[in-house]
């Protein structure tokens, strides 16, 4: 056995499409199986059991899914309840939803019942990001298999009326902001909102709404299946239940693997990636959850546990457990700095330190990946990068500053050697400083 | 952010056609019938598949559709970086990822291969038939480096698959999408570790659960 998890532990089991992905197939594989039963035990059951099983959102912020279906109001009042799930999977390393939207859309569609049920919404839509045509197609087949078998809609063989649509952006990392998916999804520039109010009180259309991410949705049937002690029986206690994990960058064979929480990083690029190209010493660095993390060094990797309390300890994060491998050969330097343009394009302009700083930031980094830069500069980008950070209305702000603070952090040297040999090879540098802008 | 502008050059008119229409209401069905304005991104969608591009006309048309103010569709069509502003070519638009995990992997080399074959990024070719640009992470990363082409995905490739598939594209023929190395999908090169456990797919799964775990009545 390769990893830590037992194939017949793992819950999607077509993740790379070997089998058949139509409801024939994924009923095979044991979705849709008692999903009766489990709606006839009642809301609180269903809340109770998610919050039982440890999961914590798939998204990245890791917040406890339980509870987030418990903020919803008690009873339906005037405004009907939505559930909206989060398929806009844009943060660089991440492509495990994808996955689960063309290979195994059932389970997906039958957490989304579930979720439904337990905040009595009759509705959902399922926001994919434009690029994503393949899967949306996928989606769009698979609902259309579950209406015609009656597992969903109108009087269908649940005893809960329940319609999915699914929808799409265009192109904006953005929008995978929960607040700022909302705006796209009624039609409007992606752009967060404030919060107070929360999607729970006032989201869609102003009524009370949960936004979830579609692993954290598409887990829900088999916990409930095979019982939240089953998935809280993996992981670390906090940090518990299988995980998909993509592995991307200077491995030998990259690849999506479901693996339990808390899985040894070396033990996970070893094991299941054929480790790091040119050997584990030649690993320099990892970004273990999508590019918004702070990278980790090689001594970290050697003992870090891929959950969301190990990384914190190291001041990173698990993210998405997106892991981009970097060698010695990376230039560390222009990497983050690629990091940087990204945020700098995607930042959705509402902020004034997010939209002048990401660019602010990108213009330095590429200066200093060439050395054309003054020591000085390293301080006072650290510094613009703190006042980034948690001054925006959302986290892409944070997520701008954090790759940034990291490589400073570990690599500061990188920077001030790639300076001084960039001033080796000129005479002078009288007044050479200059401001980014 | 990005700033994007509509093109210079603009058609007179546009008009939806037949199909479109019939999708568009396909689209503004989703929604609550108040909330119409909800299907502007699809739609915008669709007239792109219907032109290639997004144009003036077309935004007005749409808003009109829509009941929306011109203003408020402008705004959308020129945040969302996936419409295009003016026309691409007719036989790829040619999208790669440049990302940092693409750029571990060498999407550098595709860029050079499409500056080398169609020309500077961002501009039609001579031909008219191609159109490339660099695009933002486009969520295949263990699958590096890759390019969408025409709304499709082409995985694992090399400067030659490039130059092969943008052969193939003017050759007027349609090359296959997904992974150019040994693989399935995200799998790992060679063929999965897991999911091997053949108990997985035998149906055992779908046997009915006669009692779902705790749910056992709490005694007191």
């Amino acid at each position: 056995m390769v990893g830590m998890l037992a194939d017949k532990d793992r819950i999607f089991t077509n993740l790379y499409g070997l089998h058949d992905w139509g409801l024939e197939g994924a009923k095979q594989r044991g979705c849709w199986n008692a999903t009766r039963d489990m709606l006839d035990m009642g809301r609180d059951w269903l809340i109770t059991n998610v919050k039982n099983s440890g999961l914590r959102g798939r998204g990245g912020a890791g917040f406890s899914t339980g509870l987030k279906w418990s903020f919803m109001p008690k009873e339906v009042k005037d405004r009907p309840h939505y559930l909206v799930v989060n398929a806009d999977e844009s943060e660089p390393g991440t492509c495990k939803d994808r996955e689960i939207m063309r290979h195994d859309p059932h389970l997906l569609i039958e957490g989304c019942l579930i979720a439904s049920f337990a905040m009595q919404a009759h509705a959902c839509y399922i926001y994919l990001r434009g690029e994503y045509v393949l899967e949306r197609e996928r989606m769009e087949a698979a609902v259309k298999q579950a209406y015609e078998a009656k597992l969903i809609g109108k009087n269908n063989v649940h005893g809960w009326d329940f319609d999915v649509y699914i929808h799409h952006g265009a192109g904006a990392y953005i929008c995978g902001e929960e607040t700022a998916l909302l705006e796209s999804l009624e039609g409007k520039k992606g752009q967060p909102r404030l919060k107070p109010p929360f999607p729970a009180g006032a989201g869609l259309y102003g009524c009370p709404t949960t936004v979830n991410n579609v692993e954290s949705i598409a887990v829900v049937g088999t916990i409930l299946r095979r019982g939240a002690d089953w998935f809280a029986g993996f992981g670390r206690p906090n940090n518990t239940g299988t995980k998909l994990m993509s592995i991307s960058g200077h491995v030998n064979r990259p690849c999506n693997v479901e693996e339990a929480m808390s899985i040894p990083l070396r033990q996970l690029l070893e094991e299941h990636c054929g480790g790091v190209r040119g050997g584990w010493g030649n690993l320099k660095a990892v970004i273990p959850g999508g590019v918004s993390v702070p990278l980790i060094t090689r001594e970290m990797s050697e003992v870090a546990l891929m959950d969301f309390d190990s990384l914190r300890d190291m001041k990173s994060g698990l993210g998405t457990a997106a892991v981009i491998v970097m060698d010695n050969d990376t230039d560390l330097v222009k990497a983050i700095a690629r990091i940087s343009y990204f945020y700098k394009h995607e930042s959705c302009g509402q902020c004034t330190p997010c939209r002048e700083g990401t660019g602010w930031m990108w213009r330095v980094l590429e200066r200093m990946a060439v050395g054309e830069a003054d020591p000085s500069e390293i301080d006072l980008l650290l510094d613009v990068a703190g006042q980034v950070e948690g001054h925006t209305i959302c986290a892409l702000g944070d997520a701008a500053a954090w790759p940034v603070q990291g490589l400073i952090r570990h690599f500061r040297h990188e920077i001030e050697d790639r300076i001084s040999a960039y001033r080796s090879r000129r005479a002078n540098f009288a007044g050479h400083a200059i401001a980014a802008e | 952010m990005s700033v994007r502008r509509l093109a210079k050059e603009q058609p007179a008119t546009f008009a939806f056609s037949k199909e479109t229409v019939k999708k568009a209401e396909w689209w503004i069905a989703k929604y609550p019938a108040d909330r119409r304005q909800s299907a502007v991104i699809p739609i915008l969608w669709l007239v792109q598949k219907q032109e290639g591009w997004v144009s003036e006309p077309a935004i007005r048309a749409i808003a009109d559709l829509l009941g929306m103010a011109y203003i408020r569709v402008l705004e959308v069509a020129t945040f969302y970086t996936m419409f295009m502003l003016e026309p691409v070519g007719s036989a790829a638009l040619i999208q790669v990822c440049g990302t940092t995990p693409c750029m571990l992997r060498g999407s550098n080399d595709l860029m050079k291969v499409c500056k080398d074959r169609i020309g500077p990024k961002q501009t039609l070719s001579a031909d008219g038939r191609f159109y490339w640009e660099e695009v933002e992470c486009l969520g295949a990363c263990v699958n590096a480096p890759m390019a969408m082409i025409n709304d499709y995905y082409f995985e694992d490739l090399t400067a030659a698959d490039l130059n092969q598939i943008i052969d193939d594209f003017a050759a007027g023929k349609t090359p296959e999408r997904g992974p150019r190395v040994d693989r399935i999908n995200s799998a790992p090169e060679g063929g999965a570790l897991t999911l091997t456990d053949p108990k997985l797919y035998d149906g055992s799964a779908a046997k009915p659960i006669k009692k779902l775990p705790n749910t056992e009545p709490v005694s007191a």
